[in-house]
């Protein structure tokens, strides 16, 4: 008798993990199951700049400044900053914080965090740029702290909400592997590390006492599933509850279920097009007609350059190839952010103008270009790249496009092989600055900007307005110079810009999600929806 | 071939061979598929109502249609288009060209090198054995996915260069398979014999060896050409297959596959079932051809 | 005996050089690992410090002295990404990935020598003709389109299997295991058999042809006039003789599976070492991928050195001792 009781008791098991995990969402879920797409490399928070890890950072640690929904400045650890003179910042930070392990956050624990940020070991790309400016550091009382620079630098405040701030006992002495494993990984976020498996998921649970509220659900489970249709099967499965960087494929479908809702948002990522401006002579991916090189490089000229973007309609690309989640751009930045110039609209195509273009620069019967494409990196990168051909083509251009994965392409753009290019830029922080500094402006090592200027573009008015802006702690000031820098940029054809990228999210229907701006996937961003 | 006039018909191999072949009636049906499909492949220009690797011809506006749409050309899609408004019959019909060079052609010479080494390392043994099978030992733990990136890298994309990442991955499965059976056969009394004869190795290795281990090589041999396509495919979904532009059946399926939760089944059914007609029918004649050859199955 | 094994070890060891000679050059021609991984915000200093710091700023063949003195100390590096050693990253993925490839060696052979056998034996049944057909299937579907659609089936219309990941797991000498746990098992149903979809048909076509052969050879005619039943000629001595070339090649094919179960383990997020050697080859990180092709060229030389002595066994007409 009772041997069979077992076996009903183990079928009645099997039938219940078989069920639908819809039935179990009915009670108030106190869990919560994520899926995303980019691994998660480390929990040290660091270690290596990465979104994915600092999304994960986010959920654990909090910086003084923390970043809004639209990547705004916004009180974090420290609840108040002001420029005591141009070269000293203050910060008063949030009394009655504690850390994961009980200890209470001082500015001892931010002297330390600024510490250690530029001597992680081993680190494939360390946040130490953000301390680089801080000449020195000095902690006033327990709750207020004064850091130095040796020239005006306005962006300190967002610049330091990449920090997250560590347990000085805890980290003083632990590397990264400690992080990894939990043990060190003792922030004042909320979220509590239960268990990583690198590579796998990471468990969580809440923080009751967190500063900015307790979270709405007692667990989390944050799993890397790296295959797009395999995560959008997963939440159609019910396996999951919350997906990311929903494809775009799937978005009709998901539009369609019931049971699912969609958060999306426009982000920060500017997809474009880079061109080779370091040769005058040729460049090795556009040739004549008959395939023989073409001297000199038909890029240097501004009206070759109009005419390959006016030859794109970035609107049947968002509209056919993004299926709706792009918005057309002319510009870095989208509406709304500091620095976006009023105006300045995606060029509308016009084929007409840019043959008229061509044949005025002397290429009456166009050329032969290659567009070289990632085809792992971007939504529909490959496939943009492709329409783009389409449109080139027909202005008289024959185009061939060369897709290759990420790995052998960035090597390729960086060491200035290629002609054209597709590639993207997401700009931290939400100002034109950023885009404007790494892009366009000349490369210099001394002021470590240009450095993603793949084309080597060069325009020293340009420089000049980027560099009064940089040390401009007036706001409405550097916004006007940053708006001028872009316009400059733009009427130049620096770079093409094609569109911004729609963040995408899918989750249960049940579920409430605030997305952000810049791709950060959090758990502390979901709420069960209010009935 | 014309038909021998002599009254009497001589017994030729050759002779032998078709009769065995025509033995099976499903071995000839696939013959016949086999044959279209490859007829299909070559006229591709004739057929295809668009050049699908002509981005002019393309347009994004007849993107994902379904099969049966008109497009702006004015001609119907009776397949339905990709998500650059590619034609899906045309481009399978490309698609096929280029997964059967890249299928047979990869595992012809990835045969050819394989048996070859396979061979020698069976028969003079020793240090040349060693070595071969050392290399073999090396190949076949080096990821295929590796050695395409590396391949793309050096050489940059294109079919020629698929083709030769899957001989660098395949001969390896045929140098062992062939030494396996080599092994065996070479203990046996008609190689002592031609030994005995001081027959000139080649000869031995050639005439009295390869036929005898033929049938475990066809086998393989047939079955890599449908691995090598497959591969191919799963390139192509890693990224690193044929250029974006001139899609094979793999790649076509791998760009379809994204849609296959959305219902636009199309885009890599199709191409699906292009591509298990080519492979069926390649391994059904394979078969039989085998069973022909085999001198063991022979009364 | 002795003296070949002493041989072996010593190829052994020249093999496992020549990969890694083979890794570095590779890698340094595919591109920059620092490029990838580095945050697009980070201008020249930061880049040269991490340059320097993943001691990528000595010219190649010193990057490679360097790794072979760390090597010889039984240090294979630290990941780029992850900076953790190599081989631990690998032991943690481990036993996910030999779990899944032993069980879907087993469920091949399992399902392809019955099936094998049968159509070996009355070749022109149409039960025979439909498995033959059946078996070309199994390895000319592409296995990322083979997964999606499993994954459809039974996880979202039937919703009768998890979709994706690893069930829970037992720790059994610091490792995990799912597979003796029921929830561990249903995660593991669909890679499973995906995985060995195209193993399945290998097998079928082997014991096949092999038994097509066997079967006209004289022992077994011999055996016939004995008197032995059908069943002893086929499941005895047939068997025996059909079974070298299946050992064989599922041998290799079990090293393949789990070296290179690349493709269903991203479509199934399972947590094995397919998904590191792919994440590592796409961020071009070097320790890993170094590390991992070591152990995966010992692994092939010890299935090779197995698949060598079972055939004496197996076969005594090869005596791996007479051969010089």
């Amino acid at each position: 008798m009772a041997r069979i009781h077992l076996a009903a008791a183990l079928v009645a098991c099997g039938v219940v993990s078989l069920l639908p995990r819809d039935a179990a969402a009915q009670a108030p879920a106190p869990a919560l199951t994520m899926a995303v797409g980019a691994p998660i490399t480390s929990l040290d928070p660091h270690y290596h700049q990465l979104s994915p890890n600092n999304a994960v950072a986010d959920m654990i640690f909090d910086s003084l400044v923390n970043r809004d929904a639209r990547d705004r400045d916004i009180p974090g650890l420290a609840v108040s900053w002001r420029a005591v003179d141009p070269t000293t910042w203050e910060f008063k930070l949030r009394e009655g914080v504690t850390f994961h392990n009980g200890n209470p956050f001082t500015a001892e624990d931010v002297a330390f965090t600024l510490h250690r940020v530029p001597r992680v070991p081993n680190s494939p790309s360390s946040f130490a740029l953000y301390t680089r400016p801080i000449t020195g550091v000095e902690i006033v009382d327990a709750h207020t702290i004064r850091l130095r620079t040796a020239a005006p630098y306005p962006l300190m405040p967002t610049d330091l909400s990449n920090l997250r701030i560590i347990d000085k006992e805890t980290a003083e002495n632990a590397t990264t592997e400690d992080f990894n494993s939990g043990r060190a990984a003792q922030g004042t976020g909320p979220w509590r590390v239960v268990e990583h498996r690198n590579g796998d998921r990471i468990e969580f649970a809440r923080n009751e006492t967190y500063w900015g509220g307790a979270p709405g659900f007692a667990r989390v489970t944050y799993r890397m599933v790296t295959n797009d249709a395999a995560r959008t099967a997963a939440l159609l499965a019910g396996d999951v509850d919350f997906i990311d960087q929903v494809p775009t494929a799937d978005l009709a479908r998901l539009r369609r279920e019931a049971r699912i809702t969609l958060s999306e948002t426009v982000g920060q990522r500017i997809i474009f097009l880079g061109l080779d401006h370091s040769r005058a002579g040729a460049t090795p991916f556009i040739t004549d007609n008959d395939g023989k090189p073409l001297e000199p490089n038909p890029l240097k000229d501004v009206r070759v350059r109009r005419a390959l973007s006016l030859a794109i309609d970035r609107h049947a690309i968002a509209e056919r190839v993004m299926e709706g989640a792009s918005t057309p751009s002319g510009q870095f930045l989208p509406a709304g952010s500091f620095g976006y110039v009023p105006g300045l609209e995606a060029p509308r195509a016009n084929p007409d103008e840019a043959r008229r273009l061509l044949a005025e620069a002397g290429f009456p019967n166009g050329f032969r270009i290659t567009l070289n494409s990632p085809n792992d990196r971007y939504i529909n990168d490959a496939r943009i790249a492709q329409a783009i051909g389409q449109m080139w083509t027909r202005v008289g251009l024959r185009t061939s496009v060369e897709a290759q994965t990420w790995s052998t392409f960035v090597g390729r753009a960086a060491r200035t092989e290629l002609s054209a290019w597709l590639i993207g830029w997401g700009s931290s922080g939400s100002e034109a600055s950023n885009p404007l500094r790494n892009l366009v402006a000349t490369i210099s090592r001394e002021k470590g900007w240009g450095a993603s200027n793949r084309g080597h573009y060069s325009n020293r008015a340009l420089d000049a307005l980027v560099e009064r802006a940089m040390v401009e702690l007036d706001n409405p000031k550097r916004e006007a110079l940053l708006r001028e820098a872009t316009q400059m940029a733009m009427d130049d054809v620096g770079i093409i810009p094609l569109h911004i990228q729609t963040n995408i999210w899918a989750m249960r229907r049940g579920l409430q999600h605030q997305a952000r701006a810049d791709e950060l996937t959090r758990a502390q961003d979901i709420r069960p929806a209010a009935r | 071939m014309s038909i021998s006039t002599v009254a009497p018909k001589v017994e030729t191999p050759f002779r032998r061979f078709v009769a065995g072949f025509c033995e099976s009636k499903v071995a000839i049906g696939g013959l016949v598929v086999c044959t279209l499909i490859v007829l299909a492949a070559l006229f591709a220009p004739l057929i295809a109502p668009q050049d699908p690797y002509d981005l002019a011809q393309l347009d994004i506006m007849d993107g994902r249609m379904e099969p049966g749409s008109v497009g702006g050309a004015g001609f119907t899609f009776i397949l339905g288009t990709d998500d650059q408004g590619r034609d899906m019959f045309s481009g399978i019909l490309y698609g096929l060209r280029i997964s059967l060079s890249v299928g047979v052609g990869s595992a012809v010479l990835a045969g050819l090198f394989g048996a070859t080494l396979g061979l020698m390392a069976a028969y003079v043994g020793g240090r040349t054995d060693s070595v071969i099978m050392r290399l073999v030992d090396l190949q076949l733990s080096f990821p295929a996915i590796l050695a395409a990136l590396m391949i793309l890298a050096v050489l940059g994309k294109g079919v020629m260069n698929v083709v030769i990442a899957l001989v660098i991955v395949e001969w390896a499965y045929y140098a062992r398979t062939v030494r396996g059976s080599a092994l065996v056969e070479s203990k046996r009394e008609y190689i002592e014999a031609a030994r005995g004869l001081s027959l000139p190795t080649r000869r031995i290795l050639f005439n009295h060896l390869l036929p005898n281990c033929l049938p475990p090589l066809i086998v393989v041999g047939t079955i890599q050409v449908a691995r090598a396509i497959a591969l191919e495919a799963t390139l192509s979904f890693l990224g690193l297959g044929v250029p974006i532009t001139e899609p094979s059946l793999g790649l076509l399926i791998a760009n379809g596959y994204e849609y296959m939760l959305s219902g636009k089944y199309w885009i890599s059914f199709y191409p699906g079932i292009a591509l298990l007609l080519t492979i069926v029918s390649i391994n059904l004649v394979g078969d039989q051809v085998r069973d022909v050859l085999n001198p063991r199955l022979q009364k | 005996m002795t003296v070949f094994l002493l041989r072996r070890l010593l190829q052994a060891i020249g093999v496992v050089l020549a990969m890694t000679v083979l890794v570095f050059l590779g890698v340094f021609a595919v591109g920059d690992p620092v490029e990838i991984l580095i945050s697009p915000e980070a201008d020249q200093l930061e880049r040269e410090r991490a340059i320097r710091e993943l001691g990528l700023d000595l010219p190649l063949w010193r990057q490679y002295l360097v790794f072979l003195g760390n090597a010889l100390q039984g240090d294979l590096g630290r990941s780029f990404v992850f900076n953790e050693p190599a081989l631990q990253l690998i032991y943690q993925r481990m036993p996910a990935t030999l779990e899944l490839a032993l069980g879907a060696t087993f469920l091949a052979l399992l399902i392809g020598l019955p099936l094998g056998l049968y159509a070996g034996l009355r070749p022109n049944a149409w039960g025979s003709r439909t498995i033959m057909a059946g078996s070309i299937l199994g390895f000319s579907l592409p296995t990322f389109w083979v997964g999606l659609m499993l994954i459809m089936v039974f996880a979202v219309q039937l919703g009768w299997l998890p979709s994706t990941g690893r069930g829970e797991t037992v720790t059994i000498l610091g490792m995990r295991w799912s597979f003796l746990t029921w929830d561990g098992l249903l995660h593991m149903a669909m890679p499973m058999f995906s995985l060995s979809l195209s193993r399945i048909g290998l097998v079928i076509r082997l014991t096949r042809s092999g038994v097509r052969e066997n079967m006209v050879m004289d022992y077994v005619k011999f055996a016939r006039a004995k008197g032995l039943s059908p069943n002893r000629i086929v499941f005895v001595h047939v068997f025996r003789n059909i079974l070298i070339p299946v050992v064989t090649v599922m041998g290799l094919e079990l090293g393949g599976t789990i070296a290179f179960s690349v493709v269903t383990e991203s479509v199934f997020a399972w947590p094995g070492m397919g998904k590191l050697i792919i994440d590592s080859i796409n961020v071009l990180d070097r320790p890993v991928i170094v590390a991992y092709l070591m152990l995966i060229v010992l692994m092939f030389i010890v299935i090779n050195l197995l698949v060598d002595l079972s055939y004496s066994v197996l076969d005594p007409r090869v005596r791996l001792e007479s051969r010089e």
